[in-house]
């Protein structure tokens, strides 16, 4: 995606270049204040409404942090809803609605830098959250253990409040209220609440662990996470009624899958038959556009990439007995996939042709 | 007796030791109600509904989707997947908002296709 050209409206017919992730959320995200927004929001990868719980009271923060970031997010939110509905009637205008969506969206000059040519298969509902989710936990406990070391020092210069707390977490049994009062930040210590007799409600408690915790790591509001990202798929057209699908093995070597199963999983989710070519390439019957595939690339990787347990990307796919097995490198999690199903197959095309159909 | 049943029932045997069970367990595309869509040519596609529960009547369901969506259909029997609800055109989406409308649950529609 080259940046310097995607606000130019004359560019609609570069199909190729401009498709690469209209929801990308470096680009939609992009603000001029800010023109490289490195921490994750979970508002811009959904683009479709996929509950994956409550937001942590992390991602809160930083939207909070940046409240305009998170209208505008939420705007984009809405286009994106509005870019599917209007692609699903013209099909021909993908372009177009990347236009649209991006003008309305940030409205502004300052593309992300980032986006490079690179797919950002990040922004994929679960993808997203997984990244992020994950990013906060390692982010916590790292805090967690700083805080630990620094808690000693910090009891003793706040006796009052840390000794509370201290009960409180005893009485509550949360996890969090234990690493709340570590970190003395700038906002910890004045809460209203915190004079008061009354026993601390854990919203509050989290919140000012959080409060706590940034303001003695600002890096962290803006901390930028290590993105999943995939090069797009570049199909081509071969002839009228087939699709090339030209960097599938990059693609697999990507996410350390098997082709045959990546290929097995497009073949059976879109329909249709192939087959790959000497040089590496999928010849697919039929045609597609990139943004298709992408659609299904992206349901492959959340069914079969990312672990459903901790959304890390680092997985492993083996099969024994039949089933495959997805086991996570990161967690430690390991769960059976469903098998690929190509399900039923209509009759399409000359019956002479197939004598069994 | 009953020190036999414990004998051959290990309930730390390994779950990929029994590849049926836990097929089943995992696949249970049984449950699922598909919708997928194949191309035809050109701009045509089909749009074909596999796994019906059985308390529905595919044969009122299609005539419904006709009238519905402005569409030819078909059922077809398969000999696997059972009677497969089929129409033309690209009608996923709007089998699947006809069919949360109608009261089943969306986490058992399965939405295949690009």
């Amino acid at each position: 995606m080259a940046s310097d050209s995607l606000f130019d409206p004359s560019l609609k017919k570069r199909k190729k270049k401009q498709v690469a992730f209209s929801e990308d959320p470096l680009g939609a995200d992009a603000d001029p204040t800010n023109p490289a927004p490195t921490s994750i929001d979970n508002t811009t990868a959904n683009g479709e409404a996929v509950d994956l719980g409550p937001t942590t009271a992390h991602e809160q923060m930083s939207q909070n942090g940046r409240a305009e970031d998170g209208d505008e997010a939420k705007k984009d939110e809405d286009d994106m809803f509005a870019d599917m509905k209007k692609k699903k009637k013209k099909k021909k205008e993908i372009p177009m609605d990347f236009q649209t969506e991006e003008g309305s969206g940030t409205s502004t000059p300052t593309t992300a830098p980032a986006a490079t040519e690179d797919l950002d298969f990040s922004d994929m509902k679960k993808k997203k959250k997984k990244s992020s989710k994950k990013i906060d936990l390692e982010a916590f406990e790292k805090e967690l253990n700083e805080s630990k070391a620094k808690d000693e020092v910090d009891d003793e210069g706040d006796d009052g409040e840390g000794l509370a707390e201290i009960d409180e977490a005893e009485l509550g049994d949360d996890p969090f209220a234990q690493g709340a009062d570590a970190p003395t930040g700038v906002d910890a210590g004045n809460e209203p609440w915190l004079k008061s007799d009354r026993d601390y409600t854990y919203s509050e408690l989290l919140h000012r662990f959080y409060a706590s915790l940034h303001a003695s790591n600002p890096s962290l509001l803006t901390s930028t996470g290590k993105r999943y990202t995939i090069a797009p798929p570049s199909i081509h057209r071969e002839g009228n009624k087939k699709s090339i699908f030209a960097n599938v093995t990059d693609i697999c070597k990507r996410m350390h899958r098997q082709p045959e199963h990546v290929i097995q999983f497009l073949f059976a989710e879109m329909g249709t038959t192939g087959s790959v070519d000497g040089a590496g390439r999928l010849v697919i019957k039929g045609r597609f556009q990139q943004k298709q595939v992408e659609n299904v690339l992206r349901r492959y990787i959340v069914e079969y990439v990312t672990c459903k347990t901790c959304k890390s990307p680092d997985t492993l796919l083996t099969k024994e007995n039949r089933i495959f097995f997805m086991s996570c490198e990161s967690c430690g999690s390991r769960r059976s996939v469903n098998p690929i199903k190509s399900g039923f197959q209509a009759q399409v095309g000359k019956r002479s042709k197939n004598k069994t159909g | 007796m009953s020190v036999q049943n414990l004998n051959s029932f290990d309930p730390f045997a390994d779950e990929g030791g029994d590849p049926l069970g836990s097929s089943k367990d995992v696949g249970s595309q049984q449950n699922y109600i598909h919708i997928r869509i194949q191309q035809r040519n050109g701009r045509k596609t089909l749009t074909t509904l596999q796994g019906l529960p059985k308390e529905y009547d595919s044969k009122k369901l299609l005539k419904a989707f006709k009238k519905e969506f402005a569409c030819n259909g078909t059922l077809v029997d398969d000999e696997e997947m059972g009677q497969v609800i089929q129409l033309q055109g690209d009608q996923r989406l709007k089998i699947s908002n006809f069919l949360t409308d109608e009261g089943v649950p969306k986490s058992t529609i399965k939405l295949h296709g690009f």
